[in-house]
């Protein structure tokens, strides 16, 4: 039986405020409160609010129909102060049973392609909110704005996560056909969900310019070639109301979807679910691919020197800012990650919103001169320590969190075979076993206490990092 | 097709920005279109000028008969024109006005450039061009600027032949407002009777809609372009100042320019960084007021007046510069930040400038928005991106800023002009 996969991105980038040169170190609040409640309650109005409304009519009525959600971080947040209702509306809709919460990195940010640690962390702290709020840790992954590569593949299967959404692009599916389940070419545990662009698109994108009838879209999806079961379409659930006008009829589309799929014998699955079944085979992705643009790749926020630049310089400090522990740095972090920021600098031909911005090289010098006193300030609590320094006690830390966390797994895979010899093995080959033995003890001893000093050493070295800061004030 | 082209200035004697541009369209025009022939009538040319075009000397056209043998005129006349023009010329004499001001060949004197009496030699220059009209073949009348309107019209009014004019700049910019009503009255005059108003920009389009009530149908936006620079020029090496910046405002320092919006600008970048100086290049009434204003500010030693700048002196300049700025309250077109961008040196300019237009690897602001302005000046030299992106960009921008494009963009209007009877049927 077909099934169509139904995702649904909830997104808002916490909008920076204008900020002159002349007000770095003096001014550390970045936002537009004023843009950022208007944008946001005008969003939830015109477009979440109607469009999760009838969804969760469509799940009363049909039990058979399902849908997928991610929330960022960011997007959360300004829900949460300015249109709290969206999220009362999103936990009756979780609880119809028929909707899964997949994660996000939490900023919506890039730090995929920079720095392995922060995407790690970021990654945690979105999961541990999705708990929270919905009461189950998800088990799918998005990225965002569905960036995807080998590695980026790797690292999130090892974080757990049975499968991750992604575009279904023609560079790296060629004659493949999006419609089935494949899995990632670096670790096979890794289910990938290929979006198909054509379907998706026609709702997403040319809803309004080519008008469309739920009965003829579905009609498409069941004269796809038989034993191609999976159909994903992905998109923003601004989409409804703010891509489309509700004038449009978009929501009644939607609302026809259930009824006239039954009618043509198919059905509906969540990403899990879909995760849970075989892969017909690899996708190997070399190179990054997103949903964005014609080239579906990271052109659109990392095209030009000046997004570069911005890039570079915000995540050369990730580490500082991941071990800091000061909350308010790490929430600046987060806005000042995500990904529409480096979108407003784009030189792309067509693209036109920007925000408050009226040129890229605006949007350019206005997060620079944030980021400039962000960067500033991240490095007053190193108290002026010198980069390398810094960055050498962070090498450090790191290198001997690995260490002790490779020696942790050494431990385990040692007591393991101590468990399975020792009951055997012992009565059968007594004399040739022993001296092997003894030395596994005696290299237990001698590692377990390592660990623990070493973490000793590793807090003390936190520790010390404040004290410089002290002495340079003085 | 064959065009009669009325102008003020002309290289190599250049006032301001109609030389470069009077040159520009014309030499695109033949370079781009091999049946083009253009005949260009200044008012004194020095007979220096190329030979692309054919140039008639507005002082060596009688308005007066008299009676010179074949060798006293080949004497008298300079090389670009044949004594046979001259009688050409001669025969087609239409009124009597002998009571005028004449030489001994009949013809009037030109003082050239803009003198105190410049209404007055306007006017003769209409008298002559009525003379050049009877006597010349031509498809189609083309006037810069509004000294040359009345010439115009009156070549228009002689011969029937449509008329094309050029609007470089209208009084409206020059004076804020203030319209001097002799000016304003040859100015609507001339556009009153043109086919084709050709402007420099959308920015003056509009300003010759709303101002002189012109029919939209017959405006254009023709915007100016710029030539390759010479070897000479490309061959000037850009300085490195190590840790310090410079950035330049180089123009007439006129209310126009709008020199006070980059000093504040400049107050405003001076009291955050050190590294940054400033250069205010060039001369004009409202020097000395900016001199005392920096000393005023306390930045005059950040603030460097190195005077009017000359030929090649104008490209050191901008290859010396690292942030090159026009906040010009009202600029037609202005070609200063394409010349700097073909240094390589990137360009702030007001959203108040035509030459915005067309341009996109340039950083736009309001001219009275001081904060925006310092900010990108502060941007530009501290964030090497940027720099480097509007560097590469604005080169590769500007050379496709051509001037054999206007002159094809033109050649369309002028065909229109002539074949299908103009734009107002």
């Amino acid at each position: 039986m077909k099934k169509i996969c139904l995702y649904f991105e909830i997104h808002q980038i916490i909008h920076l405020k204008r900020y002159r040169f002349f007000d770095i170190g003096r001014d550390h609040y970045y936002y537009d409160d004023y843009e950022n409640e208007r944008s946001i309650t005008d969003i939830a109005e015109r477009s979440y609010v109607p469009a999760l409304q009838t969804l969760i009519q469509m799940c009363k009525d049909h039990p058979e129909f399902k849908v997928a959600f991610s929330l960022s971080g960011c997007g959360l947040e300004q829900l949460e102060l300015h249109a709290p209702q969206v999220i009362d509306l999103l936990r009756e809709l979780n609880s119809t049973g028929q909707v899964e919460f997949l994660c996000e990195p939490y900023s919506h940010g890039l730090a995929s392609l920079a720095n392995e640690e922060s995407f790690a962390a970021e990654v945690q702290h979105m999961s541990d909110t999705i708990k929270e709020l919905f009461g189950k840790r998800p088990k799918v992954f998005r990225n965002s704005s569905l960036i995807y590569n080998d590695d980026i593949g790797a690292q999130v299967a090892a974080m757990g996560f049975k499968g991750i959404l992604t575009e279904g692009a023609k560079q790296v599916l060629g004659w493949k056909s999006p419609h089935y389940i494949y899995h990632c070419a670096t670790d096979p545990r890794l289910k990938l969900l290929m979006r198909d662009i054509s379907l998706s698109e026609d709702i997403t994108e040319r809803f309004s310019s080519h008008p469309l009838m739920a009965d003829q879209w579905l009609d498409w999806i069941a004269s796809t070639p038989e034993g191609e079961d999976v159909i994903n379409i992905f998109g923003e659930l601004v989409t409804f109301g703010i891509f489309h006008p509700l004038s449009s009829g978009i929501l009644e589309f939607l609302k026809a979807i259930p009824v006239l799929a039954k009618d043509r014998g198919i059905g509906f699955a969540l990403p899990s679910e879909l995760c849970a079944e075989k892969s017909v085979g690899a996708i190997e992705v070399p190179y990054n691919i997103s949903w964005v643009d014609e080239e579906r790749d990271t052109s659109c926020w990392l095209g030009n020197v000046m997004q570069r630049e911005a890039f570079n310089k915000l995540y050369s400090i990730a580490d500082r800012v991941r071990v800091c522990g000061d909350r308010r740095i790490q929430k600046d972090w987060d806005s000042l990650q995500a990904s529409n920021n480096f979108r407003f600098m784009t030189t792309k031909p067509g693209y036109q919103y920007r925000g408050i911005y009226d040129s890229p090289y605006d949007a350019f010098t206005n997060y620079m001169n944030i980021l400039g006193d962000f960067i500033s300030r991240v490095n007053n609590l190193y108290g002026g320590a010198d980069n390398e320094e810094i960055d050498g006690l962070i090498t450090m830390i790191k290198n001997q969190g690995d260490e002790i966390e490779a020696k942790d797994k050494e431990i385990e895979r040692l007591r393991k075979k101590l468990e399975k010899y020792n009951p055997t093995e012992l009565e059968e080959k007594k004399p040739a076993k022993k001296a092997p033995l003894k030395k596994v003890a005696v290299k237990m001893v001698a590692v377990a206490p390592a660990p623990k000093e070493k973490k000793a050493v590793a807090v003390k070295k936190v520790a010390v990092k404040k004290a410089p800061e002290k002495d340079a004030e003085k | 097709m064959k065009v009669l082209m009325f102008g003020w200035e002309f290289p190599p004697k250049i006032y301001g920005g109609l030389a470069v541009a009077s040159y520009g369209i014309t030499k695109g025009m033949v370079e781009g279109q091999p049946d083009a022939e253009i005949t260009f009538c200044l008012p004194k040319p020095c007979g220096e000028e190329e030979r692309f075009l054919r140039i008639i000397g507005m002082n060596q056209v009688p308005i007066v008969y008299r009676d010179h043998d074949y060798d006293y005129v080949k004497s008298r006349i300079p090389n670009y024109m044949t004594p046979e023009d001259y009688y050409n010329f001669r025969n087609h004499i239409y009124a009597d006005f002998s009571y005028m001001n004449v030489n001994d060949m009949g013809c009037m004197e030109f003082a050239g450039g803009y003198p105190g009496n410049l209404h007055d030699e306007i006017n003769n220059f209409s008298i002559i061009a009525g003379v050049v009209a009877r006597s010349e073949q031509f498809d189609i009348i083309h006037a810069h600027d509004w000294l040359t309107y009345p010439a115009g019209v009156h070549a228009k009014l002689v011969s029937g032949k449509p008329l094309c004019i050029h609007v470089h700049a209208t009084d409206f910019d020059r004076s804020r407002g203030k319209v001097n009503p002799t000016v304003y009255s040859i100015e609507k005059n001339g556009m009153d009777h043109a086919d084709c108003i050709m402007c420099v920009s959308e920015l003056t389009r509009q300003t010759v809609i709303r101002e002189y009530h012109q029919d939209p149908r017959k405006c254009f936006a023709i915007h100016n372009a710029v030539y390759p620079l010479p070897q000479e020029y490309l061959d000037i090496p850009r300085v490195d100042h190590g840790k310090e910046k410079v950035v330049t405002f180089l123009g007439r320092i006129t209310m126009q320019k709008g020199p006070e919006y980059f000093m504040e600008a400049a107050d405003l970048v001076c009291k955050r960084s050190k590294n940054i100086r400033f250069c205010f290049a060039g001369s004009g009434d409202k020097y000395w007021e900016m001199v005392d204003l920096a000393a005023a500010k306390g930045i005059a030693d950040r603030v460097h007046f190195p005077g009017f700048q000359r030929g090649k002196q104008v490209y050191e300049c901008y290859k010396a510069s690292d942030v090159f700025v026009m906040p010009s309250v009202s600029e037609p077109f202005g070609i200063a930040p394409l010349e700097a961008m073909q240094c390589g040196t990137p360009s702030i300019i007001s959203k108040q400038s035509g030459c915005g237009e067309i341009l996109d690897k340039v950083i736009k602001v309001d001219y009275w928005d001081i904060n925006a302005m310092a900010d990108a000046i502060y941007s530009l030299c501290t964030n090497e991106g940027l720099h480097k992106y509007l560097q590469e960009e604005g080169l590769k921008e500007v050379a496709e800023i051509t001037w054999v494009k206007v002159g094809h963009r033109i050649r369309k209007l002028y065909d229109e002009c002539i074949y299908n009877g103009g734009f107002i049927h």
